[in-house]
């Protein structure tokens, strides 16, 4: 856009210059972006007259019902009239672009409200049973499917999911993050075949991860379902989205700042240490909540490990522990509404807990890897004071003990 | 003389000549390399671990079947009778109704993205288009059964009775041939879960697309600008064809997330153990549905099977992935040389 402004301006310049008698520049300059009056004229004039004739129609020609139907009806009508407007005094090439125009931008708008929607859905269906405080503070395990809303809650299912996920970071963080270091810092042909590898990984269904979990670990090892075992299938699933977005931030880090720690000195591991990780931080921590938000909401690893229980299990080595995912997933195979209801509240908790992840990951990861936030800035302008102080003072002491050479000779030991 | 002179002085000077460069990490370094090492191998173990697990447990079940397990279309282990025929058909079903949902949408939002908005509004959108990819799948299930699932059965009808005569697939008819105009033949179709995976999918396709598209070279886009096109002249004639490999790629991608998507569809579908051609219609299965449906009364032979039935998903995933991430990363080589 910025170029194309100054292009602009530039030719409308030339053209003043070179022929002083012109008084109009060289015909109007072209935005491609934005609206004009006339434009928004059309298209609220078209989304009115596309509403208007819907409803005359609906009732009375087309064999049709249901909201949906309706607005697709409604779109159809409203696309013919928008050409038709726009073709009033414009060619064809304006038209098709404007229509165009129009699909793009109603296919961002179907699918944002397609997820609005999605979200109010839930949590107005949840709200139901979210009124009721004991949702939150009881286990279902009094709890039959008649009961009504005030007795039983999903504290087990919100205890079992903590500490299925916080088992899955503490295995999936290291892991993830030294295989991104590997892939970045070390190299080499079998880094390519791990990448190779963690990509294809991302592939793997999630039941897979399940039935894998299922058969290697509870068969074998365990002999029963588990937190733990579910733990392990998270980080299955956690384990290569964490370790590809990690690799993207690492690679962003720049690489002069490398050389500069290689320049003075430093080994590949406090080069790492010091330099690359800290760089890179705020963009770890998204990665990993943005694998946190995904594990969190896995459903078909946990159905097939963890077991499906109504009381409070705080023992992840030993018997059935639920999550939230799951404890949904059973409330609705319920017909009873009431069971329904506890099943969109138990979504709404779920939901708001990967809102609240994401908006925290979003609010860490807005800056590039070296960016700093003002506290930091701070924090480093005042480190750098300090160093500052040191070097002058040391170089004033040298200065009194030799005067002729007053640039520091100390002798370097490394 | 001089030769010789030079010889001499070359012979003098070869004490000095190039150090040979070559560094011996200290042992925190070493030690560094190691752990980076094992964590690279551990990540590789646990695929390669999936990977043998599967073909090891499903081999038991793949001896009894041989080949006609890619075949056969009903799902009795106990009776030696088993195979993916009609779940594979069902699961490829969906995700083609899902691609041809997502397409349309992801194509058009990427392009919004990349080339309508800019700024703030840029910003947010692809914020939200980035949290639909973190909604939890029972969320879109449980959207799918208790709203679209009433919402779309209209649709479904009016598409059989018109769409019905001209195209078979959109036919929904009874035992007896003819066609059925109860809504209670429409719901937990086929059609229901592919349009809920398809809004799954759409995030992923959304982003590899336009990160293709934002990458069409500046100087392309203001020539066709100068020439006078039009907005969507400029994007038919340089940010498509720069984009081909994104679009392919990341259609491919949101095909094997479609493929491998479990729970909405088992929310979703009823399931059947046969081939039924009308999407509209009630019954349909996917393989990761069959699993989660019956792997809790398996026996170890049972298990196997359903063991076999993984394998083949993950196969079939595995191959589309790859062949997108090929693409994808092809295309992104062309656009630097390119650029």
């Amino acid at each position: 856009m910025a170029d194309t402004a100054l292009l602009g301006t530039e030719v409308t310049a030339l053209g003043t210059t070179l022929h002083s008698d012109k008084e109009t520049p060289d015909g109007p300059r072209r935005g491609v972006r934005g609206f004009t009056p006339r434009q928004l004229f059309d298209l609220g004039g078209s989304l009115v007259a596309a509403t208007a004739l819907t409803t005359l129609l609906f009732g009375w020609f087309l064999p049709l019902e249901g909201p949906i139907a309706w607005s697709a009806v409604a779109f159809l009508s409203f696309l013919g009239l928008y050409a038709l407007m726009v073709s009033i005094d414009a060619d064809r090439q304006e038209v098709t672009d404007r229509v165009v125009t129009v699909l793009i931008g109603s296919a961002g708008v179907i699918l944002i409200s397609a997820l609005v929607f999605i979200v109010v859905y839930t949590f107005t269906r949840g709200s139901e049973a979210l009124f009721h405080p004991n949702f939150l503070t009881q286990t279902m395990q009094f709890a039959g499917p008649l009961d009504p809303l005030s007795v039983g809650g999903i504290l087990h299912a919100i205890v079992g999911t903590l500490i299925q996920i916080s088992i899955a970071i503490v295995i999936t963080v290291p892991l993830g993050i030294g295989t991104a270091v590997y892939l970045n810092e070390v190299g080499g042909t079998f880094a390519r075949f791990v990448r190779t590898v963690s990509d294809a990984m991302t592939a793997l269904p999630s039941i897979v991860a399940g039935l894998f979990v299922y058969a290697a670990v509870i068969q074998v090892i365990t002999r029963q379902r588990s937190g733990a075992a579910a733990a392990v299938a998270i980080t299955v699933m956690m384990m290569p989205i964490v370790v590809r977005s990690a690799d993207v931030v690492l690679r962003l880090v720049p690489q002069n700042l490398r050389e500069a720690s290689y320049a003075l000195g430093s080994s590949r591991w406090s080069t790492v240490w010091h330099v690359v990780l800290p760089t890179a931080r705020s963009g770890l921590v998204t990665a990993v909540i943005l694998g946190t938000a995904r594990g969190i909401g896995e459903t078909s690893p946990v159905l097939l490990t963890s077991g499906i229980t109504a009381a409070l299990n705080m023992n992840p080595t030993s018997g059935p522990m639920i999550s939230l995912p799951l404890q949904v997933f059973d409330f609705v195979r319920s017909p009873e509404p009431t069971m329904v209801a506890r099943g969109f509240g138990a979504a709404a908790v779920l939901l708001a807990l990967v809102l609240t992840l994401f908006l925290i990951a979003r609010a860490l990861g807005g800056k590039a890897p070296g960016e700093l936030s003002d506290g930091q800035r701070r924090r480093a302008l005042e480190a750098s004071k300090r160093d500052e102080q040191r070097y002058l003072a040391r170089a004033g002491r040298l200065d009194s003990v030799d005067a002729e050479f007053p640039v520091p000779t100390e002798k370097v030991t490394r | 003389m001089t030769l010789v002179l030079d010889e001499a002085g070359l012979a003098q000077a070869a004490p000095d000549k190039a150090r040979a460069i070559k560094v011996l990490p200290g042992l925190t370094d070493r030690v560094f390399r190691a752990v980076a090492y094992a964590a690279g191998g551990i990540t590789v173990a646990v695929m390669v671990a999936v990977g043998l697990f599967l073909s090891l447990r499903a081999g038991s079940a793949l001896q009894v079947a041989g080949l006609s397990f890619l075949t056969t279309r009903a799902w009795s282990p106990e009776k030696q009778v088993f195979g993916v025929g009609a779940v594979l058909f069902g699961t490829v079903t969906i995700a083609l109704i899902a691609l041809s949902v997502s397409l349309p949408l992801s194509l058009g939002t990427a392009l919004l993205l990349s080339e309508v908005v800019g700024g703030r509004l840029r910003a947010l959108l692809v914020t939200l288009v980035d949290l639909m990819a973190a909604v939890p799948s029972i969320v879109f299930g449980l959207w799918g059964v208790y709203f679209l699932q009433a919402e779309i059965i209209p649709v479904s009808l009016w598409l059989s009775t018109t769409l019905g005569r001209v195209l078979p697939m959109f036919a929904v008819t009874g035992v007896d041939g003819g066609p059925l105009a109860d809504p209670s033949a429409f719901t937990s179709s086929a059609f229901i879960a592919g349009i809920v995976v398809g809004l799954m999918v759409v995030p992923t396709q959304t982003s590899i697309m336009r990160e293709a598209f934002t990458r069409a070279p500046i100087g392309e886009r203001e020539g066709a600008y100068a020439l006078g096109a039009t907005r969507w002249g400029m994007i038919r004639t340089v940010v498509l064809p720069f984009g081909t490999g994104g679009i392919i790629g990341g259609t491919m991608l949101g095909l094997g997330r479609a493929l491998g998507e479990t729970i909405a569809v088992y929310m979703i579908i009823s399931p059947i153990f046969d081939i039924n051609w009308q999407v509209l219609k009630t019954g349909s299965n996917s393989v990761s549905a069959l699993i989660a449906l019956r792997y809790g009364e398996a026996s170890d032979f049972g298990l196997s099977a359903l063991m076999a039935a993984g394998l083949v998903l993950f196969i079939l995933t595995l191959i589309v992935n790859f062949t997108a991430s090929s693409i994808v990363a092809r295309s992104r080589s062309g656009a630097e040389s390119n650029g």
